[in-house]
């Protein structure tokens, strides 16, 4: 009932990348890999504590990770990795106040001078970047 | 003139553009009274346009000549007041400053901004957001008076004015704190009106009310929950870019700016 009369968008708007332009879209990517990354470390910690159990129990584990699907994973976790980390930079140096424009006279038509052409240019460096470390990810993994 | 109540996820197809001479568009009306439990539902309406028309306009003529009921809060009709925000096909915009021709739609759905509570069909209430730029305190502070006898003004060079020049051209309109992603799930949240506000004092030259300001937006529902989505500039009609206001603002927090 509050959330209806508030009319707050929830979730829902909040992860909806669709509406507001690139930036938007990479901060819905960002938070998607961070919370990927998350699933990922607790995974990893669950696969690598199995080595407690025994040498069998640890080999048992590997052999899992060494399929298709497990290779699809890792390309897949090489890919936020990349991302995430890419674009978290650019977003940490525009905390700072870095590469987000100078304040001036706003002029008509009001483009906004912190969404910039070099935020967006780092943007595309970063889902470049992604993009080819899965691939080179892909080929070494499926490589053999 | 017959006035169809749809259901708001029913989107009806148009495959025809707005042209520049006198037109006929199909204006979706979110109608809803949440105080009295009514839930929302969209009424449709056949509006005469020509290339000029804006949205408000559009809405107006629905006032006068179909249904005088629909809640709308308008006044300047120039983009100066901030009264008539609202989200115009799914994007947070001034009515008065959206032409009907530059939507390139015959259909025109109308809602509330959300992040607001609603008071009646477009109409929203500002409570939240007057009062948390009234938390910034959006005045110079300072010991002395440039008003006194005795006293000279403040000297403040062209250069100094620039710096938050473009931060005191906010009209209050709601439109950054509808489209921040922030504000759509933290209800305390000060939101980017109000930190844009916060960082136009602190970057004034007479202003000596820096840390103050700064205490108070050093919370956890304060600067620290922007994650730099730059929804807020991408909507402000203004050009204020509250985005960059928060991230200069965050560079003070940080030590990167004295």
């Amino acid at each position: 009932m509050a959330e209806r009369l508030s009319n707050r968008e929830g979730i829902k708007g909040m992860a909806n990348p669709t509406r507001y332009g690139i930036e938007r879209f990479a901060y819905w990517i960002q938070r998607l890999t961070g919370l990927g990354l998350l699933a990922y470390l607790i995974g990893h910690i669950y696969e690598t504590s199995t080595i407690v159990n025994g040498k069998i129990a640890w080999n048992q584990m590997l052999e899992l990770t060494q399929t298709p699907q497990g290779h699809i994973l890792l390309t897949l976790v090489i890919g936020m990795c990349v991302f995430h980390t890419a674009n978290g930079i650019r977003v940490m140096l525009g905390h700072g106040g870095i590469g987000v424009g100078k304040p001036g006279q706003p002029e008509y038509p009001y483009k906004a001078a912190s969404l910039n052409y070099k935020q967006r240019l780092c943007i595309w460096v970063s889902i470049a970047l992604a993009a080819l470390a899965m691939m080179y990810g892909a080929s070494v993994l499926f490589g053999d | 003139m017959a006035v169809v109540a749809a259901k708001p996820s029913e989107e009806p197809k148009s495959n025809t553009k707005t042209t520049g001479q006198t037109d006929t568009i199909t204006l979706r009306i979110s109608r809803s009274n949440p105080s009295e439990g009514q839930e929302s539902t969209f009424a449709e309406f056949q509006v005469p346009v020509q290339k000029w028309t804006t949205v408000l306009e559009a809405i107006l003529y629905v006032k006068q000549n179909f249904d005088h009921s629909v809640a709308v809060r308008y006044s300047c009709r120039q983009a100066s007041c901030g009264s008539c925000g609202m989200k115009i096909n799914g994007r947070p915009a001034l009515a008065c400053y959206t032409k009907v021709s530059e939507l390139d739609s015959n259909v025109i759905t109308v809602e509330p901004m959300n992040n607001f509570p609603i008071i009646r069909d477009l109409a929203v209430d500002f409570k939240q957001l007057i009062s948390n730029h009234k938390k910034m305190k959006p005045f110079i502070i300072r010991e002395d008076s440039e008003v006194t006898p005795d006293s000279k003004e403040f000297i403040q060079t062209p250069q100094d004015l620039e710096k938050f020049l473009q931060f005191s051209y906010c009209i209050k309109c709601g439109l950054c704190n509808s489209a921040c992603p922030t504000m759509a799930t933290d209800e305390s949240f000060i939101g980017p009106q109000g930190l844009a506000q916060a960082y136009r004092y602190v970057a004034d030259n007479r202003d000596k009310g820096k840390d103050e300001r700064l205490k108070i937006i050093d919370d956890s529902h304060g600067i620290w929950r922007c994650h730099f989505a730059g929804s807020c500039s991408h909507v402000c009609p203004k050009g204020v870019d509250p985005a960059m206001a928060i991230q200069l603002l965050r560079g003070y927090m940080l030590g990167f700016r004295k």
